[in-house]
């Protein structure tokens, strides 16, 4: 028994819910037998993914859903050896390069002339070419998005790519121009209630319409969250009644809050030590330091003066776009806390805040 | 002449072996000679020398993406070798290839020593120069390694009797000191409009699209010099026109929504959170439009509300700084200190992007420090 998200994720490119006019943009270019490269972009759990499956079934046809996982082994001028994990039907080829962080250069090249260099042989395939489905591109790094660049141009007849990104800043523009550009918003809050409203209906039950809205708004654009947190309510208690029901946060979400309240509460260097631990058990669990400073962010300014707002998410921006470019995450986190623990001081004591972040 | 002909439509055959119809029209309308390069009088002036003459330095090609370079030097060599001759005397490496130290050392040094092979015999009936040199072309050079430029040094001086090196790239400052002195450069310029809407119009014309002056000037607004881009963009869009039922005509919003643009209302929109107040609200006494008469919400809230609609919407984030820039600079009613403050804005929120910071969190920064730059001195 699967997911609901996984059980009903649209197949095709008629099933799905929402830009319609996108869909059948995919749809003519897929029968119009001269198909470009493309780049998907937009927020995640906007359906970019379902939309590269519904395309590559109306290119290919049922063959494309027989995937195979293999496992390939690489290796760098260096003699590592990497280990890919490569998901191919007789038609297409899914990788995600950016699993292998700065050796991603190598697996691009080799796995591109690799398909490149052998042509389509099945006779009864329907197009001439083979598909590579890039996920995450976004995360290539330039030496991989470098060596994109010609090959994309050079082996045009034999293969064509699909990167999916979340959004195109970080991709080098030569890339960005030889592709077809295709946007996939986040669904609005009706849409994605359509969306819920199917499902249940697939599953036998009616969402109250409040409830709905509910889920709608905590996901936020998000319809992959929204199916997810409905499977969980329903799983809680089978009538949905709204009345009864709360959405649960993640338990990072919660601790987040918890040490945004911290901040508030009290700024001390004893305070300091206490949200440092906290810091810690956040990110030895695994949750992206960005997405911490972020949450905390948020969580922050809806409790301070409107003074504050504004200085309080620059310094988020600043130390947040230092932590990728610095090694040590935690260091950056830290500085973070200790700032805005400064600025809130400050701003109760009547302190003049011309110190560095006024004058710009 | 009639004698050549049957060979010469041969050889055409046998390079349509790639279906025509699919490649991608920026590979079909490659110059197949230097005076087919569009814009790029000076550098043509130059090399067309160079065909009659049979002596060539070592060049360095420079200047922004989709301007000629590769074309020109794979179109010269075309010319001075021929397409028999081409294969044995041209070796073309680019990024894709492993350019690391090793392949300098061993591949390319191999290639630069073997003494070119005699001329073979033109199949298709034309004469060419063909010089007593072979010619090695580095595309994408400012991708090579700091060693691997400097272990190029002496090789191109001690087989510069019998090669030729043309060095290509974007950024002349990459390529190291010793490397550049050695070569003669050419600065390849941005296309002027006229020249890219005069090259469009051409392969429109070639490919029975047509092509209204509307769409015209938007792919040339929207690719901002780089031809490639603009031609890669109207087969995109002609694409798209043609796979409909009725084969639609292309409209300048096709050309954008290909382009990654963001729409004007979006910018506005976000503009108008900012507190500057949109262009078109009369000129005269656009100053007495209070903007927050208008029901729009401006301060923080308004700002991260019309932030997190752009994110949920999937605009780029580089792409919605680059279009306010342009919007703030060109606006009428800002002062220059404001305008100067915004920049500033800009610039530090573009290298952050680069860098690889969160979208949501630089737009909203720029969205602040930009209103708070507004509303300091206005």
């Amino acid at each position: 028994m699967s997911l609901w998200v996984d059980k009903h994720r649209p197949r095709s490119l008629d099933q799905l819910h929402y830009h319609h006019a996108l869909s059948a943009r995919l749809k003519a270019l897929a029968a119009s037998g001269d198909f470009p490269h493309m780049l998907f972009y937009g927020p995640s759990g906007a359906g970019k993914k379902t939309r590269i499956a519904g395309t590559l079934l109306e290119l290919f046809g049922k063959g494309v859903e027989k995937l195979k996982i293999d496992q390939r082994v690489f290796l760098t001028p260096t003699k590592r050896k990497l280990d890919v994990n490569i998901v191919q039907s007789n038609f297409h080829i899914e990788i995600t390069p950016s699993e292998v962080g700065n050796y991603d250069r190598v697996v691009i090249q080799e796995i591109l002339k690799e398909i490149a260099q052998t042509q389509q042989v099945d006779l009864s395939a329907k197009q001439k070419f083979k598909l590579v489905v890039i996920h995450e591109a976004d995360s290539l790094t330039r030496d991989a998005q470098a060596a994109l660049r010609r090959t994309m141009e050079k082996y045009m007849t034999n293969m064509r790519l699909i990167l999916c990104a979340n959004s195109t800043s970080k991709l080098i523009a030569p890339i960005r121009s030889r592709c077809l550009l295709m946007r996939v918003a986040a669904p609005s809050e009706e849409e994605m209630r359509a969306v819920l409203d199917y499902v249940g209906k697939r599953e036998g039950f009616a969402i109250p319409d409040d409830t709905a809205r509910l889920i709608a708004q905590d996901a936020n654009g998000n319809v992959r969250k929204a199916l997810l947190v409905l499977e969980a309510l329903k799983m809680q208690n089978t009538d949905l009644s709204s009345s009864a029901l709360s959405i649960a946060k993640p338990d990072w979400e919660t601790y987040c809050h918890k040490v945004a309240d911290m901040i508030i509460q009290e700024q001390s260097p004893a305070r300091v030590m206490e949200v440092r631990a906290k810091l810690y058990e956040l990110l030895s669990h695994c949750i992206p330091p960005s997405v911490v400073i972020k949450t905390i962010a948020e969580k922050v300014v809806d409790q301070v003066d409107d003074a504050l707002k504004a200085d309080i998410m620059h310094w988020a921006a600043i130390y947040e776009a230092r932590m990728r470019v610095g090694n040590k995450k935690i260091f950056h986190l830290e500085a973070w806390v200790v700032k805005v623990m400064s600025l809130y001081k400050h701003f109760f004591l009547g302190f003049d805040m011309d110190a560095g972040f006024d004058d710009f | 002449m009639s004698f050549f002909q049957p060979q010469a439509t041969k050889a055409a055959q046998k390079q349509s072996a790639i279906d025509p119809q699919h490649q991608p029209w920026v590979e079909k309308y490659r110059p197949k000679t230097i005076d087919d390069v569009s814009a790029q009088e000076h550098t043509v002036a130059v090399l067309r020398k160079t065909l009659t003459s049979s002596n060539l330095p070592h060049m360095l090609f420079y200047g922004p993406p989709g301007t000629g370079k590769t074309s020109t030097i794979l179109a010269l060599a075309r010319q001075l070798f021929g397409p028999d001759n081409f294969r044995s005397r041209v070796l073309e490496l680019n990024a894709s290839d492993e350019r690391g130290i090793s392949i300098v050392r061993e591949k390319i040094k191999n290639f630069a020593r073997q003494t070119p092979r005699a001329q073979a015999v033109a199949s298709d009936g034309k004469t060419y120069p063909c010089p007593p040199y072979k010619i090695i072309i580095l595309d994408e050079a400012d991708s090579m390694t700091q060693d691997a430029q400097a272990a190029l040094r002496r090789i191109m001086e001690l087989y510069a009797r019998i090669t030729r090196f043309c060095l290509v790239c974007n950024y002349v400052t990459r390529i190291i000191e010793p490397l550049a002195s050695r070569c003669s450069k050419f600065r390849f310029k941005p296309l002027d409009p006229s020249a890219t809407s005069a090259r469009l119009a051409q392969i429109a014309a070639a490919e029975n699209v047509p092509l209204s002056p509307g769409t015209a000037a938007a792919l040339v607004a929207t690719s901002h010099g780089d031809l490639r881009r603009a031609i890669t963009y109207l087969q995109s869009a002609a694409r798209l026109a043609t796979s409909v039922a009725p084969p639609a005509p292309i409209t300048p919003r096709d050309v954008q929504e290909i382009a990654g643009v963001v729409p004007d209302d979006v910018v506005v929109g976000f503009a108008g959170a900012l507190g500057i107040e949109p262009l078109g609200t009369g000129g005269g006494d656009g100053m007495d439009v209070d903007v927050d008469a208008g029901g729009k919400a401006t301060g923080f809230d308004g700002v991260r509300k019309k932030a997190k609609a752009i994110i949920r919407e999937g605009y780029s984030a580089s792409q919605i700084i680059a279009q306010l820039h342009d919007y703030v600079v060109a606006h009428p009613t800002l002062t220059a200190r404001q305008k100067a403050r915004c920049a500033m804005v800009f610039a530090e929120a573009d290298k952050a992007l680069c860098d690889g910071a969160d979208e949501e969190l630089w737009i909203l920064e720029v969205g602040l420090r930009a209103h708070k730059a507004i509303a300091s001195d206005s």
